[in-house]
């Protein structure tokens, strides 16, 4: 009886994992095949990487999306981690009412916040582009900063930015030095979040771009309209560029954990 | 006692209120150059408060803060020359023992070897020599807390504010830290404000003691006046453990309670003022029946490893004794007191 049950689950497992990762799977297969076709595997080749790299217009793309997530992330770090300790300072209604208020772009539809930012930049006449494509981006990832970094600047003891300021640091030393690294992990895990954010917008970048620029959500988006197996090879790069990503947000912090436990046990054994 | 100089620190009825509560009510305090002040006090009565009015944590709602002279209370924490060992021990996690230590030298952009010298210097004092490259969130409580020591005093500040800095140690680790804090203070000439729960580590390492009740002061003083003269009841009850006992003062040197006549010291009460009478446990000699101003029988006996604790019931009240002599419960004793062992105190108001 319990044995049955395991196989059932495991089963369930099984076809669960399937249905995520074949169409991934298949994608990636056929961005070697050497033919055209996206039904039958002929023989590998690299032959639609070698096309991607000297497609001008894809590597436009690629780099309008690299570029944007980069800056995106950056600047929405620094504000989302700013107004996150800004609010913990803050009497408890605004507190409340921040943090609701930073909620709904989370929850709202892709579809409304683009076209509300489209309509938002027609009316202030800024020519679309780069730059509100980026501004866009700022404005979706913040909320996703504060968020992850938030709790982690609540759970801090405030008696550590008075330990600082007490040892003479000035409020700035004190953010840099103190605050900073105590809320590190949470501001890791925001530019991990901001950047993968970005990096596969199509709905919001789609609205707010203009004068041909295309990120490669875009361009793919663009191309399935003639089968191209380049897309294949592209969407295969954007799939490792965001494995390589959630690799380096889970696995680094857990080797460092690991080597700072050995480390602290070898000065054990040593003492 | 240690030599002290000029007044420091002034307080000057400093006043503070948290959420309609009043925390403190008008403290007035002077604290001098060299001098170990100890804050003792329940728990809740506004040590820590007073600390970090000090430090510039908060501001203080009303009165004056003087350091040297000169009003401070605008004067931001990282500019004021006091350092302080906090109550929860505020250590960086994401820093080492020695970087910890390191931490106001390195602000203050102090030569490397010149810090390395002092941090190891400093971690040798708290006896953590070796522990440098160790992580603080892995130590135990009073490793953490003699690391939050060294992190203060390696500043060599001129005001020391340490917050209950002991309170995690076993007694046997504490008294050996409470001489070695003793012996730094006097080496190193810093004025040391240290708050405690503990009366005898107030006692013992004190210059001047300050009685704290409610956000109010109720005695200042060197140990052995606290001890020996408590002002009132609350601290003749929280200093040490006495027998307190409401009389008449019949006149200058003779008081009358439990109905007896009672030779004493005390002077300058009105005839047959209203006054409470203190007498501290140790100071109650038991003698034959006959012999004593007062009797009666022996009806608990406790053993508290140097002395015994006696109860004796007398007709009026149960008194509470030490002594080194073990007496049988049920035996008829009498009691005696000298006349300058007496302590007749003026009545609280409550
Ligand atoms: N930031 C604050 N907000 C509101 N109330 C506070 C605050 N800080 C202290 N209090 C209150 O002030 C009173 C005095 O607190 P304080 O920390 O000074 O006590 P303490 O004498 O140090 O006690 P303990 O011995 O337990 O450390 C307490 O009733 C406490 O609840
Ligand atoms: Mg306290």
């Amino acid at each position: 009886m319990k044995k049955k049950s395991r196989v059932f689950s495991f089963l369930y497992i099984i076809l669960c994992y399937l249905f995520f990762y074949v169409p991934i799977l298949v994608t990636v297969v056929f961005s070697f095949n050497s033919s055209k076709s996206l039904t039958k595997f002929t023989g590998f080749s690299l032959r639609w990487y070698t096309q991607l790299i000297s497609d001008q217009e894809i590597m436009a793309a690629v780099y309008v999306s690299v570029s944007i997530a980069i800056f995106a992330t950056a600047i929405s770090t620094v504000l989302g981690t700013i107004t996150a300790i800004g609010m913990s300072k803050s009497k408890k209604v605004l507190r409340d009412t921040l943090l609701s208020v930073n909620n709904i772009p989370i929850m709202n539809p892709d579809i409304v916040t683009a076209i509300g930012l489209m309509i938002l930049f027609s009316s202030m006449m800024i020519a679309k582009g780069y730059i509100t494509m980026l501004l866009a981006h700022v404005a979706f990832c913040t909320p996703y900063v504060i968020t992850s970094v938030y709790p982690k600047v609540r759970s801090l003891d405030d008696s550590l930015a008075n330990a600082a300021m007490d040892l003479g640091a000035t409020p700035f030393q004190t953010l840099m030095k103190v605050i900073i690294p105590s809320i590190k992990p949470g501001i890791y895990a925001g530019i991990l979040l901001a950047f993968t954010m970005s990096f596969d917008d199509f709905v919001i970048s789609y609205f707010v771009t203009g004068n041909g620029v295309q990120n490669i959500s875009i361009i793919v988006y663009n191309m399935t309209k003639r089968t191209n197996p380049t897309i294949n090879a592209l969407s295969t790069i954007v799939i490792a560029v965001i494995l390589v990503a959630l690799i380096i947000g889970n696995v680094v912090p857990a080797i460092y954990n690991k080597r700072k436990d050995k480390k602290v046990k070898m000065e054990e054994n040593a003492n | 006692m240690a030599d002290m100089g000029n007044c420091i620190i002034e307080l000057k009825g400093i006043t503070k209120t948290f959420d309609d509560q009043q925390v403190l009510r008008g403290i007035d305090l002077n604290i001098y150059e060299n001098e170990f002040l100890t804050l003792l006090g329940p728990s809740g009565c506004g040590k820590t408060t007073i600390l970090r009015i000090i430090a510039g944590f908060i501001e203080a709602d009303g009165g004056e803060l003087l350091f040297n002279g000169i009003d401070i209370s605008k004067v931001p924490p990282y500019k004021r020359e006091v350092n302080t060992v906090f109550q929860k021990y505020a250590l960086f996690p994401f820093l080492n023992v020695y970087d910890n230590v390191a931490f106001g030298l390195n602000i203050k952009k102090v030569d490397k070897t010149i810090v390395d010298q002092k941090v190891k210097k400093t971690l040798k004092l708290v006896g953590l020599e070796g522990f440098d490259k160790r992580d603080v969130t892995l130590l135990s409580g009073g490793q953490q807390q003699r690391v939050a020591i060294a992190r203060a005093l390696v500043n060599e500040p001129k005001v020391l504010l340490l917050d209950e800095p002991l309170g995690a140690l076993d007694a046997k680790l504490r008294k050996e830290m409470q001489v070695e804090l003793k012996k730094i203070q006097q080496e190193v000439g810093i004025t040391f404000i240290f708050v405690t729960h503990d009366q005898e580590e107030a006692l013992s390492m004190s210059d001047t003691v300050v009685v704290m009740n409610e956000g109010k002061i109720q005695q200042i003083g060197t140990p052995v006046d606290i001890y020996n003269e408590p002002e009132n009841r609350f601290v003749a009850n929280f200093i040490g453990e006495s027998n307190i006992i409401g009389g008449n003062m019949i006149r200058d040197c003779l008081v009358r309670f439990d109905d007896v006549d009672f030779p004493c010291v005390d002077k300058g009460f009105k005839e047959n003022e209203e006054i409470e009478v203190v007498l501290r446990p140790e100071d109650i000699d038991i003698v034959e029946p006959e012999k004593g101003q007062l009797v009666g029988e022996v009806t608990n006996v406790v053993f508290k490893g140097v002395h015994y604790e006696i109860m004796v019931e007398t007709d009026k009240r149960q008194y509470k004794i030490h002594t080194t002599d073990i007496q049988e419960v049920g035996t008829k004793v009498g009691l005696c007191v000298d006349p300058d062992l007496i302590h007749v105190m003026y009545t609280m108001e409550y």
